[in-house]
């Protein structure tokens, strides 16, 4: 924090507290904002209101029984948090996992995709003052629950994937259900499109606030949809596929002007390619066990360090493991996407209006707990 | 006894229209209170209220039980004089522009001259009391939406008036009943670009959503009300619904005729059946937008007053006065 | 100028558009169910907290009281007690806690169980007053069941 946005002596500038409790910060984060009238100068986003040790606790337990830490760092993106663990212990073991895992894996994780992706998009209108798109986004995203929690048990913090596969083989009513809803969403985003992408106001909202170049986004290692919206193309997925990514035809959107407009559409037409994939992968789906049966029951890791990094719906998440050959990790460092969107901020949002900070930080598609694990 | 006598119809008119008056108000607020809600769960598709009552016909007499027995919160640094007095000045003058709204031929609680100004006039007295909330709470966002608030309503009374003035030199009357008269074809028609300007000033003056940028709960929590809990709060949202009532029923006075409609019997009193179907069908229309809409910036609004509704409400006016005076 | 007028019907047609999507919704069936008077069956394969399965051949519980469960916990929410019995092989359960305000529904302690002795069970409406009243006694659970 920046003290000297308190002690400023001109009295027409002053500071406004958004947060930590304000219906747009989706959470408990606080920006200060230096303004001058409804112009903010110098916002300075303060963090640290949701910590909970995560990395410190994962130094105390067997490298496994952080699995569950995982989905709480990432309410939305739980099942590709689990994923990105299981596959950085499978790596650090030396594990293989059964095809048919691995597929179950990827269909799990985009549909995980999907459904944060719908969630950001009604939250994003609710932050412009729209009420109604959350509600039907909402809709469509119980569905994608409903079908998950057929299969993982839980509706948000999946616990689902484990060192060499998944805990519970998918059936034909899910695989039935789930090509459903790729029906049932497919149909409803031109509804989606009517309401939101093409109304004017929502535009003029979007169009040009913020400027994200790919040198900014460089310079604070922004990732993900944000990245893509600034024109550079670079997708964890089709840059170095993890997984069995590699077999599945799909694109990676971008868009070239990088402001919140492009931001939005990046994401929203994320959600149609995952749609593919998830297709694709429900076509592809080889048959076999879903868990590898050779894992051992203590798992010690090598001595050494590890890392692992997906693409998160956010961005790119990295898990990095240092070993000192016990089965309790020496260290455990989450690299989240968020955190490092967050920290553009200061510097995306000087300047503008106290509305545009509303819908630039909307943008950014920020999950608190992620942030500060 | 001979002053009484000829003071009695007068004095019980006034009362009938006082008390009139607080029934229209409060019975709004009941029935847009209770429309609004379970619109917006419509339009959501979900439900709306539900528990209390009959699909929840009674919700907004419980939440009104809740609202008078709150503490009513007078935070710490706020101006306490003022930050009472403002939801009454916002309150108060909310009865006195349904006193002059033709209801039907016979329900009136009398014709001004000037009836239309009249309207315009009282219904500002709403920006001052929102000025003053936002000032005596003491906080930066009611300050903030206090700001917001008088610079819309200042810069969209221009486009309405003119809009508004473009039906006056027609008919050559402020007096609203006057100008129901003047209907023989609703104005809608002959002024359809007047009606368009009216509608979307009227969504502006009356702070509702796209343009409730003084609430603007994403980015000011709630505005100018921040501070006020209880009945002070109800306060405004009773003001609130009031203006969006009057400003409905102007709507219905210069564009759609009044109380014209298919002739019922007692039509001098019966009138009202019409004038409320069409007021109520405005109120439709701002509960529709809201529940459809983002917000807009607060720039961008008023580029849309400056730069579309005021010159084509001018020029608009023009025509009019031109294709009047040939 | 020819912008300046393209924008505004544009505008304004992509409003009215907006207005007819709400317009269909209103007419639509809800999609929301009152919970409290309806109710959704849950999966069966939902995960509520732990419990021990009731074995319909003996009648009680297959626990062996070899403790992995608590052991492979990551947040120690399981405790539990067992002792040898005349005439009985091995140990008796005595006691079966679990903290369920620590249980993060990981579903370590179902997989590790050698004699699957324990199962989720389905029950979602879990609130309370008291953290006491989230430490379930699963052994006294299993016999009052019927």
């Amino acid at each position: 924090m920046n003290v000297d946005v308190i002690e400023d002596e001109r009295q027409h500038h002053f500071v406004l507290n958004m947060g930590p409790q304000h219906p747009s910060t989706h959470g408990v984060l606080r920006v200060l904002l230096k303004m001058e009238g409804e112009y903010v100068l110098d916002p300075q986003p303060v963090l640290g209101y949701v910590h909970r040790c995560h990395e410190k606790i994962g130094e105390y337990k067997p490298a496994r029984a952080f699995m569950p830490n995982t989905a709480r760092m990432d309410y939305l993106g739980a099942l590709i948090y689990n994923q990105g663990y299981a596959m950085l212990l499978e790596r650090a073991a030396g594990i293989e996992v059964p095809r048919r895992a691995e597929y179950i894996r990827v269909i799990t994780s985009e549909l995980n995709r999907i459904q944060s992706h719908l969630l950001w998009y009604g939250a994003y209108l609710l932050d412009l003052g729209a009420f109604t798109p959350i509600m039907y986004a909402f809709d469509d995203r119980e569905h994608i629950l409903d079908t998950l929690e057929d299969i993982c048990g839980s509706r948000l913090t999946y616990c689902y994937c484990r060192v060499g596969g998944v805990c519970k083989d998918i059936d034909d009513k899910f695989i039935e259900r789930t090509r459903a809803f790729i029906e049932r969403l497919r149909g409803r985003l031109p509804m989606y499109e009517k309401l939101v992408n093409g109304n004017i106001i929502v535009q003029k909202r979007m169009k040009s606030v913020g400027n994200y170049t790919p040198e900014l986004c460089a310079r604070y290692g922004v990732t993900g949809p944000l990245l893509r919206a600034a024109g550079v193309e670079y997708d964890l997925r089709k840059a170095e596929p993890y997984s069995v990514y590699s077999e599945f035809d799909f694109e990676v959107p971008t868009e070239q002007q990088g402001d919140a407009w492009a931001a939005f559409n990046v994401r929203y037409r994320e959600i149609e390619q995952s749609l593919r994939i998830v297709e694709q992968a429900l076509d592809k789906l080889p048959e076999g066990e879903v868990m590898e049966a050779k894992v051992p029951k203590k798992l010690r890791l090598p001595q050494g360090d590890y890392n692992c990094s997906v693409e998160a719906p956010r961005g790119e998440l990295s898990y990095y493991l240092v070993s000192d050959g016990s089965d309790i990790p020496y260290r455990i460092k989450v690299r989240t996407p968020s955190y490092s969107n967050l920290s553009v901020v200061p510097e995306v949002c000087k300047g503008m209006m106290i509305a545009d900070v509303v819908t630039s930080m909307g943008a950014l598609d920020l999950v608190i707990p992620e942030i500060d694990r | 006894m001979q002053t009484l006598n000829s003071y009695a119809p007068e004095i019980i008119r006034i009362v009938m229209a006082v008390v009139g008056g607080a029934v229209v108000v409060f019975g709004n607020a009941l029935v847009m209170g209770y429309m609004e809600r379970k619109l917006a769960g419509h339009f959501q598709r979900r439900t709306g209220p539900m528990e209390v009552g009959f699909h929840g016909l009674l919700q907004l007499v419980i939440d009104g039980i809740k609202l008078m027995s709150k503490q009513l919160v007078i935070p710490a640094k706020a101006d306490k004089p003022l930050f009472m007095l403002a939801p009454i000045i916002s309150f108060a003058p909310v009865f006195l522009p349904l006193l002059v709204i033709p209801f039907s031929d016979r329900i009136q609680g009398f014709d001004l001259d000037v009836g239309l100004l009249f309207v315009l006039a009282i219904a500002s007295i709403n920006v001052l009391a929102v000025l003053v909330a936002g000032w005596a709470s003491n906080n930066k966002y009611s300050m903030f939406g206090a700001f917001r608030a008088v610079a819309q309503n200042v810069a969209y009374e221009i486009p309405m008036l003119l809009s508004l003035l473009a039906i006056v030199f027609m008919t050559n009357t402020f007096s609203l009943r006057g100008i129901v008269e003047a209907q023989t074809v609703w104005f809608i028609v002959l002024q359809p670009v007047a009606f368009i300007i009216y509608l979307i000033c009227m969504v502006a003056e009356t702070n509702r959503a796209p343009f409730d940028l003084a609430e603007a709960e994403s980015e000011l929590t709630a505005g100018f009300h921040t501070e006020y809990s209880g009945m002070s709060f109800s306060l405004f949202m009773m003001a609130e619904y009031t203006n969006m009532f009057i400003v409905s029923c102007i709507a219905t006075v210069f564009f759609l005729g009044g109380t014209s409609g298919i002739p019922l019997p007692y039509f001098e009193y019966t009138g009202i059946i019409w004038f409320l179907l069409k007021v109520y069908l405005f109120m439709f229309f701002l509960v529709w937008i809201r529940w459809t809409y983002p917000r807009t910036r607060f720039d961008q609004l008023m580029n849309l007053c400056w730069k579309y509704l005021l010159p084509i409400s001018l020029v608009n006016l023009l025509i009019t006065v031109v294709v009047v005076k040939l | 100028m020819k912008a300046y007028f393209t924008e505004l019907f544009t505008g304004a047609w992509s409003l009215i558009v907006g207005l007819t999507v709400t317009l269909k919704a209103l007419f639509s069936p809800v999609v929301t169910v009152q919970y409290p008077r309806q109710k959704i069956d849950v999966t069966p394969n939902y995960r509520g907290h732990i419990d021990l399965i009731k074995d319909p051949e003996t009648g009680t519980h297959r626990c062996i009281t070899c403790g992995m469960c608590m052991r492979d916990c990551p947040s120690d929410c399981i405790y539990l007690e067992g002792e040898k019995q005349e005439g009985v092989k091995g140990k008796v359960l005595t006691l079966y806690t679990l903290d369920y305000t620590k249980c993060s529904h990981c579903g370590a302690c179902v997989e590790v169980c050698p004699t699957q002795a324990l199962d989720y069970c389905d029950d979602y409406e879990v609130a309370g007053f008291a953290r006491e009243d989230f430490h379930y006694d699963l052994l006294k659970r299993v016999e009052e069941r019927e």
